[in-house]
């Protein structure tokens, strides 16, 4: 955990860095638009298997946080490693291999409005000439995953909002990423439906173990991620015993740009630091 | 505060002018650079192209009479309507079939890719073709720009002979001259250089309308209002460029090949 009052200066040294090697890592990262930082001095990592959770109002850039970890965007200062690779200037044309390996489910879904369910949950497999038959079995094992067969065939001006954002789940899930990044996945819904897309990235990462980064200013589905895992056996989502939390899932706090906590649930609810505790509260 | 604002305007156009020719050379050596998307220029030199035979054909056939019918009572003043053929023809082949053909065009098409693509970038979805690792610029800009090309090429010369056609009708039907006189003149004072300089023309206007259009729907910001906005920017810049290339080119070409 880093917190140190108002201000404080995340320590990258202090990030969980496990023996295979964080699969992301930001290093003194900040960045600004035609105007006054964004970001400024963040650093954290990501460890494999581990899902981190980034909590802060709107506004504070956590959407522009999850873009920069992909090369969506670039920082002014600072290095950010993506499976190693340091991608702060790294070319587009070097980035679009590494980003392959990265599922990104992003705020109101981006489906291609232009293609059917089908081809935008296999947009990548089509892209590499995957023949047909396995493409439609693929689909559909993922829109099975995400429990929407039925719209394999449909549009997406047909379908719901919270189905948009299932149909980009399995989209980011359908090509085995080894990096999910989810940028508010229920922002907009009603509460049964943002249960169910939290469910679903509880099975994810219970089944598949893929590290993630899931921005958020709903702190209970950061609660729910942390107090639930998946139960295979009865096919859905079991709260964990009480006192109980799931030990890969961990969070961090933006606050006007800057990092001010890092560290586990356990910790974020004890945190003294003022901001943190406005936001539970 | 007046200064500020000079100084702000001057910098956004330098920057937008470096930001198009970074962005044209990126579009133009794809064309030349594997993967080319063959399905997506199918797709759009099917819209770009049959899509826009209407509009060419009837402006085409517009100009063609129009010209006929101003030519016919000035060159009359001289005894001079036998060559209403060759004026007709030489002026649309040379100038009026391709700039008019790329403005049309650029109306119609220039607009579309911008807002196409406008709407997309707001919605996020060429973000996530990005995340999804495949270049934009590659599957969405250089099918337009190579379909626009090529197709622009064609409908010039279909707008030329109906504008050839026009002039003849109007000749015939309403200035009661003689067709085969009309058609003896217009093709036989027609030579290569003519057929050459109104076949060049399209092939730059068709990447300006194309590369411009993407241009302004690739760097659209502020949601649907900011789609709005490349729309317009992209069909005014577009059009201005065409008729200033236009200049541009008639000078080098009548240069290269200066009439007899």
């Amino acid at each position: 955990m880093n917190e140190t009052g108002a201000n404080p200066q995340p320590d990258q040294e202090q990030a969980p860095i496990t023996d295979a090697g964080p699969v992301v890592v930001f290093r003194n990262v900040t960045i600004a638009f035609d105007g006054p930082p964004v970001l400024e001095d963040v650093s954290f990592s990501i460890a494999p298997g581990e899902t981190r959770v980034l909590l802060g109002p709107a506004g504070v850039g956590k959407s522009v946080l999850l873009k920069l970890v992909n090369g969506l965007l670039r920082p002014d200062q600072g290095s950010i490693l993506l499976f190693g690779e340091e991608i702060s200037h790294m070319p587009e044309q070097k980035l679009f291999p590494l980003r392959t390996r990265v599922g990104m489910v992003f705020q109101e879904g981006a489906l291609f409005d232009s293609l059917t369910v089908r081809d935008n949950v296999a947009y990548q497999l089509i892209q590499e000439q995957v023949p047909d038959a396995e493409i439609d079995q693929r689909v559909r094992d993922a829109l099975r995953f995400v429990e929407l067969e039925e719209t394999f065939d449909l549009f997406p001006a047909s379908l719901s909002g919270g189905m948009r954002r299932r149909v980009a789940i399995a989209r980011a899930l359908i090509r085995t990423p080894e990096l999910l990044l989810y940028d508010s996945p229920t922002g907009g819904l009603d509460p049964l439906t943002s249960t169910t897309i939290i469910e679903l990235i509880v099975k994810e990462r219970d089944v598949s173990h893929t590290p993630s980064l899931l921005v958020t200013h709903r702190l209970q589905d950061a609660f729910i991620l942390c107090n639930h895992r998946f139960d295979p056996e009865q096919g859905r989502m079991v709260p964990l015993p009480k006192g109980v939390t799931d030990p890969g899932t961990t969070f961090l706090m933006l606050e006007e740009g800057r990092l001010i906590f890092d560290g586990s649930l356990h910790e974020l609810v004890k945190s003294k630091n003022p901001f943190v505790r406005e936001f539970l509260e | 505060m007046a200064i500020q604002t000079i100084e702000k305007t001057a910098k956004n156009l330098v920057l937008t002018v470096q930001d198009y020719s970074l962005f044209a050379w990126r579009a133009f050596t794809n064309l030349y650079r594997p993967p080319i998307y063959w399905p997506e220029f199918l797709v759009q030199a099917d819209i770009i192209g049959f899509g826009s035979i209407s509009i060419v054909v009837l402006t085409g056939l517009s100009t063609g009479g129009v010209l006929a019918l101003q030519s016919s009572a000035t060159l009359a003043q001289f005894g001079a309507t036998a060559i209403t053929g060759q004026f007709v023809s030489l002026t649309m082949i040379r100038e009026l079939g391709p700039i008019l053909t790329g403005v049309m065009v650029s109306g119609r098409n220039a607009s579309s890719m911008a807002s196409e693509l406008g709407s997309m970038v707001v919605t996020e979805q060429i973000d996530a073709m990005r995340a999804l690792g495949v270049d934009p610029l590659r599957k969405l800009v250089t099918p337009r720009i190579a379909a626009t090309i090529t197709m622009l090429f064609f409908l010039t010369i279909v707008s030329d002979a109906c504008g050839i056609a026009g002039g003849g009708l109007v000749t015939v039907l309403m200035n009661h001259q003689n067709g085969t006189q009309y058609l003896n003149m217009a093709w036989e004072h027609l030579r290569y250089p003519d057929i050459i300089q109104g076949l060049v023309k399209p092939l730059f206007f068709g990447y300006i309308l194309s590369s411009i259009g993407c241009f302004y729907g690739m760097r659209t910001t502020g949601g649907t209002q900011g789609v709005g906005r490349s729309t317009i920017q992209a069909v005014v810049w577009a059009s201005v460029l065409i008729i200033f290339v236009d200049f541009l080119l008639t000078q080098v070409l009548l240069t290269l090949m200066p009439p007899i």
